[in-house]
């Protein structure tokens, strides 16, 4: 817990509509602000369309920003980076459908030019720890939704990706599945102290998971509305009074009136 | 609790109509299998050939009587040997020089941009329309006919490995880039087997269009090849060997079109090449 990994100071984005230029720029970020710390588990809370998976895409490398500061570890982030794993929403746009569950978790291992004896080391390790090793030489259109984000999880822990940044990665799976996941990300969370920043609509989820919350208001401009630390241990209940308190505290940032 | 009522199918159905079942199972393999399909042509060429001639509309017969010929004395299998060789060698080096061309379409915006508008006003013009012309370059041998193959397989195999490249999910690319590939390492190991799919049907395709080059190159100069079989043989009123021609033709085409297939089944299938 030595101080910030992640800074964030002013971030602004702007879109530029190229070739339209009647309708000019839209802004998405304003003035984005926040810090998360070693080992964090970081929730990134808002509505659609408010701008937080660009916020994601921007920490993760992917977009860049219009203005303000984006530090990881001090550094400016340039480009995306090995210490910035990113899990996806849509596991089959992102997995390597022509490479089993090993061979997609050794991915990143293969690129660094690390021996295959201690590749396999490695990726046994992980695959154990998410739950795959019995699936391991299966290939991905041969594994369930569930299983397709369990291998995206392992890729970045095999990688040692210090920051786990996660694109509503539950936002896809039946109610059940989501559920397993849920619990089995904060075992995983706990067991290799990683830092994760976690993008979501879903206000129960959020308090499941998160030890600090940021709620995004809503476009355009959206900055962010305030931040909440949730200090009740693991795993939660939602059925604890905390969790129901926490959950309508979150709720009252989101107007359900006229807007949807 | 399957079984138990599958047997109590078995008692429903009523004797005369569990044969009546066979009977229209044998009629579905048959025409699942195609063979339903040859058996019909069969007959209306077996009618059609007996109000004409032989040297019109050979029979069945007559076709094979008269292929019999060329097949004996070795003729029609060195002529299929010629234009096999013809095709593959001019295949192989389109999809060769094809394939890279493709890639780099895909990938730089400026190549892209450059080569566009000549392969949109080029493959609008036939391959055989330039034969007197690569006549005329490269002579009557085999170069002009293999680059004609080479010519006409390459504008498929470089229209389908570009369009490959540029369906390529971004979020592929970006997954490898922050697990730490280096933009050499995503060419190879991200691009290139997601594009795979797309090449391999360039490639098949390229194949159709260079049996369509072929005959048309050796109708017109070549004194070997089965395009050349079918257009001399008119000159002897062989029709029967023209007729043995075109069934060679189509069998080849199958056969190595199964053959690509199967290749490609077998050693790609983990990139999702389908049938």
């Amino acid at each position: 817990m030595d101080g910030a990994l992640i800074q964030i100071e002013h971030l602004y984005k702007i879109f530029k509509n190229e070739g339209h230029s009647r309708s000019g720029s839209v802004p998405v970020l304003a003035d984005i602000n926040l810090i998360v710390e070693r080992g964090d588990f970081y929730i990134l809370l808002g509505s659609s369309g408010c701008g937080k998976s660009t916020l994601l895409n921007i920490i993760a490398g992917f977009l860049t920003k219009t203005s303000g500061k984006v530090l990881v570890k001090g550094k400016e982030v340039v480009k995306p980076g090995r210490d910035r794993g990113v899990v996806f929403q849509n596991a089959d746009s992102a997995i390597f459908s022509w490479l089993t569950a090993r061979e997609n978790v050794e991915f990143g291992l293969k690129m660094q030019g690390i021996k295959k004896e201690q590749r396999n080391t490695i990726s046994e390790e992980y695959l154990q720890l998410v739950g795959l090793s019995t699936h391991a030489d299966k290939y991905p259109h041969e594994l369930s939704g569930g299983m397709k984000q369990r291998v995206q999880l392992a890729r970045l822990l095999a990688n040692d990706s210090e920051i786990l940044i996660m694109d509503e990665p539950f936002g896809a799976l039946d109610a059940q599945t989501r559920k397993i996941m849920q619990r089995e990300l904060i075992r995983i969370w706990q067991k290799t102290n990683k830092t994760i920043v976690f993008v979501t609509h879903d206000i129960q989820e959020a308090v499941l998971l998160g030890k600090k919350v940021s709620v995004l208001a809503s476009a355009p401009l959206s900055g962010i509305a305030k931040t909440y630390s949730i200090d009740f241990p693991y795993p939660r209940n939602e059925t604890d009074s905390a969790f129901i308190q926490q959950y309508m505290q979150l709720l009252g940032h989101f107007d359900f009136g006229g807007g949807i | 609790m399957a079984e138990k009522q599958r047997d109590a199918c078995i008692v429903l159905v009523p004797a005369g109509r569990r044969s009546f079942q066979t009977i229209k199972d044998v009629f579905g393999f048959f025409l699942e299998k195609g063979i339903l399909t040859w058996f019909l042509l069969a007959i209306i060429w077996s009618i059609s050939s007996l109000f004409y001639s032989g040297t019109f509309f050979p029979s069945i017969l007559q076709t094979i009587e008269g292929s019999s010929e060329i097949i004996m004395d070795g003729t029609l299998a060195w002529f299929i040997l010629v234009s096999l060789t013809r095709v593959c060698l001019g295949w192989f080096m389109g999809i060769i020089f094809g394939i890279p061309v493709g890639l780099l379409i895909g990938r730089s915006h400026i190549i892209k941009k450059l080569v566009e508008p000549l392969i949109n006003f080029f493959r609008f013009i036939p391959a055989i329309a330039f034969l007197t012309l690569f006549i005329m370059w490269f002579g009557v041998g085999e170069e002009s006919k293999i680059i004609l193959i080479l010519y006409s397989t390459f504008f498929i195999v470089v229209i389908n490995t570009a369009a490959g490249v540029l369906r390529i999910d971004k979020n592929k690319v970006q997954a490898a880039r922050s697990l730490g590939a280096t933009e050499r390492q995503i060419f190879f190991y991200v691009i290139i087997p997601t594009v795979i799919p797309s090449i391999f049907t360039g490639i098949r395709l390229g194949m159709g269009t260079a049996f369509t080059s072929i005959v048309a190159a050796e109708m017109l100069a070549a004194k070997e090849g089965i395009g050349y079989l079918i257009f001399t043989s008119r000159l002897y009123f062989r029709t029967d060997w023209i007729f043995t021609g075109l069934v060679t033709l189509g069998l080849m085409g199958f056969f190595v079109d199964k053959l690509v297939r199967l290749i490609g089944r077998s050693t790609l299938k983990k990139y999702g090449v389908k049938e």
